[in-house]
């Protein structure tokens, strides 16, 4: 109807570049106080969990039985406060994107980037980093503190030892894979409690039902269980844990699958879904 | 220039838009007008891509929102009063936008400029007033210097010398080749701002055109006279198929009859008159009259009262 052309589009046409999608990703995670807190109480869960773990070892160390200290492990024990700090990435992980719909924000976002899938990775990617570079730091820091602090004659682990390596950077990467385990379910749910409520039901509560069931079935599905996969993976003997786990590096590639899973499903939800 | 063809929007049973087709124009303010519930936001959201419509389409510039490569250096958006996370600042809810797009931060601080929010830019958005939040979310929407705007409801919340700032805005917006969508329910804000309207009722389209265009369609217009001789004048009038109701105060409406037409036949039937003026029904009473079956949400009042927008109503049918 009306007659004025729309002017020719040049042939390269601009588009968003993902650098600057990852740094604005990261302007708005670091924007608000919530992750700085919900990092601070990792911290202190973690180290103090490895603190007060290791130094009341050390100190009753000759009043334990025999069986207990056969079985000590200096290296998941100084790790055991991964397993909490689990429950607080969950929440970072649920917040960073619950708070974008709860909030509205969701909506400049989508209008600045249309492409859903694309922010969700863009959001992946940033929150994956950051809490990889905190898992590790976390995890190393929980292991040296530890070990420093447990004394003769009970035993203390090095790096070199066999598996401990292994155990300390996978306690970072479970809690990596966790917290993106943590966005999808978010993005899948969108709202802070609900989410938060699916997931620590997912890591909590299940396992606990699990351990009410006959033994051959719980057994066979705990292996299954986050809570498990992570003890496992931040053990140098796993075989301790559970006869029937999985391997560390079986258990992680099933909580990388879970996350992948949650991830998947939030990007097809996010495409079909109104925002 | 946006256009919005046959979009059809359903959520579970309720249809929420109809079979909606308009065209929003550069260079002028178009209002988009409708009762609470008629469809606004939920047609402003399919536009940006927010809301998929069930049927239909809606482009900017010929191309939809999702195909748009950097978009908000071509459509800007105010979609609700503070959709921000109460913990962010403006300037960073601004600057994350900003890096999205790729533009410079001293956009960032026009912008914040611009709408006078510079002084509070480092403050929590969670502290600000709905004002300051509105003037955060046009500031959001004037970032990338787009040449499409979209308002939802811009002065919800603003105090009068706000409202007198959005109006300039939007004008000066417009006056500059822009394209300026703004909706809201108050048509005497419209009427105030806008060029063309585009009207809604329960999610179909009742009206568009000009301003002007749109209060001579849709309110009977009028001529109040006073005569000493009422009935007789009525009983002349009448013969010549106008319409004649009398007022509260004795004063006679009529309609389907110029001035100058009841003047003349008065004087050659030496009937005298006190009063001959011509009446426009408000914009106000137009856009009742027009919206009055789509109301979603009627409110009752206190008491029945006759209603002065009623009175085309009544003259319609009272008369012979």
């Amino acid at each position: 109807m009306s007659l004025t052309l729309t002017p020719s589009v040049p042939s390269t046409r601009p588009r968003l570049r993902t650098t600057n999608l990852l740094r604005s990703e990261w302007t708005k995670m670091r924007s608000v106080r919530s992750t700085m807190w919900t990092l601070v109480a990792m911290i202190v869960v973690v180290l103090g969990i490895s603190v007060i773990g290791c130094l009341a070892i050390s100190n009753n160390w000759t009043t334990m039985s025999l069986g207990d200290r056969l079985t000590f492990d200096p290296t998941g024990f100084s790790l055991k406060g991964i397993l909490f700090s689990q429950l607080i990435i969950g929440v970072l992980g649920v917040l960073i994107m619950s708070a974008e719909y709860g909030t509205g924000t969701i909506r400049a976002t989508l209008t600045a980037i249309p492409n859903r899938p694309r922010v969700l990775v863009v959001k992946a990617l940033v929150f994956a980093a950051v809490s990889l570079v905190v898992g590790e730091i976390l995890s190393f820091g929980a292991f040296f503190v530890g070990q420093a602090l447990l004394r003769s004659p009970a035993p203390h682990a090095t790096l070199s030892q066999p598996e401990v390596l292994r155990a300390v950077v996978g306690g970072g990467l479970v809690i990596m894979v966790l917290g993106l385990f943590a966005l999808g379910l978010a993005t899948i749910i969108r709202h802070s409690a609900g989410a938060i409520t699916s997931y620590v039901g997912a890591i909590l509560v299940v396992p606990i039902i699990i351990e009410t069931l006959p033994s051959s079935i719980g057994h066979s599905l705990m292996r299954f269980m986050p809570v498990q996969i992570t003890n496992v993976m931040t053990a140098t003997s796993p075989l301790d844990v559970s006869r029937t786990a999985f391997s560390p590096w079986v258990g992680f590639a099933l909580l990388c699958g879970y996350a992948a899973i949650a991830l998947v499903i939030a990007g097809v939800m996010m495409v079909r879904r109104d925002a | 220039m946006i256009e919005v063809r046959g979009v059809t929007k359903r959520y579970k049973e309720k249809v929420a838009v109809k079979d909606l087709s308009f065209e929003v124009k550069q260079g002028v303010v178009t209002g988009f007008l409708g009762p609470n519930g008629s469809g606004k936001s939920t047609t402003m959201r399919m536009i940006v891509g927010l809301d998929a419509p069930n049927e239909g389409s809606a482009t900017i510039n010929g191309k939809s929102y999702a195909d748009l490569g950097v978009p908000l250096r071509e459509v800007g958006a105010l979609l609700e009063a503070k959709a921000i996370h109460p913990g962010r600042s403006a300037f960073n809810h601004l600057w994350y936008l900003a890096q999205s797009n790729d533009l410079p931060r001293s956009r960032v601080d026009a912008v914040l400029d611009m709408v006078g929010l510079a002084d509070v830019a480092r403050k929590r958005a969670g502290k600000f007033s709905l004002g300051m939040g509105q003037r955060l979310g046009i500031a959001a929407a004037l970032l990338g210097d787009p040449g499409v705007l979209l308002f939802d409801e811009p002065i919800n919340g603003l105090d009068p010398e706000g409202i007198l700032w959005v109006r300039n805005l939007l004008k000066g917006l417009a006056s500059e080749g822009r394209t300026v969508f703004v909706s809201s329910h108050l048509m005497s804000e419209m009427a105030l701002t806008a060029d063309y309207l585009v009207v809604i009722g329960r999610g179909e389209l009742i009206s568009s055109g000009s301003v002007s265009d749109f209060i001579d369609e849709s309110s009977g217009q009028f001529v109040r006279v006073r005569s000493p001789q009422a009935d007789q004048l009525t009983a002349l009038l009448t013969s010549y198929d106008a319409v004649v109701v009398r007022e509260d105060d004795g004063a006679l409406a009529v309609s389907k009859l110029s001035a100058e037409a009841i003047g003349t036949h008065a004087g050659d039937a030496g009937i005298r008159l006190f009063e001959l003026s011509p009446q426009r029904a408000s914009l106000e009473e137009a856009f009742m009259e027009l919206t009055r079956d789509s109301v979603e949400f009627h409110g009752h009042g206190t008491q029945p009262a006759s209603n002065d927008s009623d009175l085309v109503a009544q003259s319609a049918s009272s008369g012979k």
